[in-house]
């Protein structure tokens, strides 16, 4: 095969999108873990995990920039480092949300949690679930698993809207709960665009894989229609 | 009512080429649109060279080489038998991988094709209305009575097409126009391609895929065909943008991202 060292520089960036997207998957779930226990300690090291995920989407937005300069890549390639480039900056933004959540941890601070997390948690374990196949979609172009993964959005949209109601409640019923409900509200709010983004990431693998640019209907939509 | 058809220049219909019994080009349909830059790519010796020569019956020096089907220019078949080879190259002019400029001044080598084709017109402004289309007034001005050996290779180049737009073609043949060159002096006949589309029809054949991507509005990706008789042909034609970023050919696919071979 021609082109060996590019392709593998190539493989080396999946690696290290994969690298990112655990991460991030890691981060999600120990900010809702944390959360869930009131374990301040662990939500600061969450944040502070943070930094180290920022440098990695920059040290790959770096090393795509080189492949970019020197390779000249074309057609399936220039595709594959261009969208890798939105995929890592879609990482991050997930990774912040996860960082968003832990801060409402800290700032919780002696607050008790204002119900017991039932809903929060399996939006986290779904949203991480997704994002884990999405990454592996992306690496072995799976245009089929890239197509099928964003549909599983309407369940973290549906617990979404279960969370929402049921703080509404609270608040109604009580308004002095507002300012713990709203934090709740913050933290299930995260966790469904977390969900969104992951859609991206699939719209992004069918695009490398097909050269197709579509958006996947309806899945940005945090409140559904009926 | 507008008519957004785009307006061909010239047009390939089963065009075969031969030398001898040897079929070098294959099957060739394509349309080439007006006032656009047309690149044709392709591995060495798929016959990209051999297709741009048919344009303008540059094969005809080849004594065993002649084609079947036909090129069309404006509805005319350039092989048709009442044709005039030296009109067809009038009309479709071109431009060598190596600046073939005449030994004579500056001047001479714009104004001496225009003699020839009988121009009446005042050969002064001629010199520099194509000196000028070619970018390269402004460097020689000065000294149009010096030979056009004294220029630099990317000037002697633009000489040369200076030379080929006093005649005032339709369409410009470029063969590998800037492989001599050095980067600045490419880059140069580049941009002037872009200008020169504004008038002319271009069609370049190049080994630079960067340079196809960077100039060209489409492009003809040829090959040799599949059957191993080792004739070329054009595989895909297409937008440029489309052929670098997406092209439906997987060999084509290949070949631009450099896994032919």
């Amino acid at each position: 095969m021609i082109r060996k060292t590019f392709e593998h520089e190539i493989q080396h960036v999946k690696d290290e999108v994969l690298l990112l997207g655990s991460m991030v998957e890691h981060a999600i779930i120990t900010s809702v873990e944390t959360l869930k226990k009131r374990d301040i300690k662990g939500a600061e090291k969450i944040i502070t995990e943070d930094i180290e995920i920022n440098k990695k989407r920059f040290a790959i937005e770096n090393q795509l920039m080189i492949l970019i300069a020197t390779q000249q890549p074309m057609a399936h390639d220039l595709r594959l480092l261009a969208s890798t480039m939105e995929i890592i900056s879609e990482l991050e933004r997930m990774g912040d949300y996860a960082k968003g959540i832990a801060s409402i941890n800290v700032r919780m601070g002696e607050e008790t949690l204002l119900k017991p997390l039932i809903d929060i948690p399996r939006m986290a374990q779904i949203g991480a679930d997704m994002l884990h196949r999405s990454l592996t979609a992306f690496v072995k172009e799976d245009v089929e698993a890239a197509k099928a993964i964003p549909a599983e959005d309407d369940e973290v949209d549906g617990l979404y809207n279960q969370v929402y109601r049921e703080l509404m409640l609270f608040i109604i019923q009580d308004p002095k709960t507002i300012e713990r409900a709203n934090w709740l509200l913050w933290v299930a709010h995260n966790l469904e665009r977390v969900a969104d983004r992951v859609t991206n990431i699939c719209e992004r693998t069918i695009f490398i894989a097909t050269g197709e640019m579509s958006e996947i209907k309806g899945t940005d939509d945090e409140f559904q229609t009926k | 009512m507008q008519n957004n058809q785009p307006e061909i220049a010239i047009e390939t219909k089963n065009l075969f080429i031969f030398y001898g019994s040897f079929a070098a080009v294959s099957e060739v349909n394509i349309k080439i649109e007006k006032q656009k830059v047309t690149a044709i790519i392709g591995p060495s010796g798929c016959g990209k060279s051999t297709l741009l020569r048919a344009f303008n019956r540059m094969n005809d020096f080849v004594p065993s080489s002649y084609v079947t089907g036909e090129i069309l220019l404006q509805g005319q078949n350039l092989y048709s038998k009442n044709i005039d080879p030296v009109e067809v190259r009038r009309k479709i002019g071109m431009v060598f991988q190596k600046p073939n400029p005449f030994p004579k001044s500056i001047y001479e080598n714009i104004s001496w094709g225009a003699k020839i084709n009988g121009f009446k017109g005042n050969m002064d402004e001629l010199v520099e209305q194509s000196l000028r289309g070619a970018a390269l007034w402004d460097e020689v001005k000065d000294k149009l009575k010096k030979s056009a050996y004294e220029l630099s290779g990317g000037q002697q180049q633009r000489l040369c097409i200076a030379r080929t737009i006093a005649i005032q073609p339709e369409i410009i043949l470029m063969d590998e126009p800037a492989s001599a060159l050095d980067p600045i002096s490419t880059l140069r006949i580049e941009e002037l391609m872009q200008e020169l589309k504004q008038n002319y029809t271009i069609i370049i054949v190049t080994h630079n895929m960067q340079q196809a991507a960077r100039v060209s509005d489409y492009t003809a990706m040829m090959m040799l065909e599949k059957d191993g008789s080792r004739s070329g042909t054009v595989i895909e034609f297409s937008e440029t943008k489309r052929i670098f970023t997406n092209p439906k050919d997987k060999r084509t696919e290949d070949y631009v991202t450099g896994r032919f071979g």
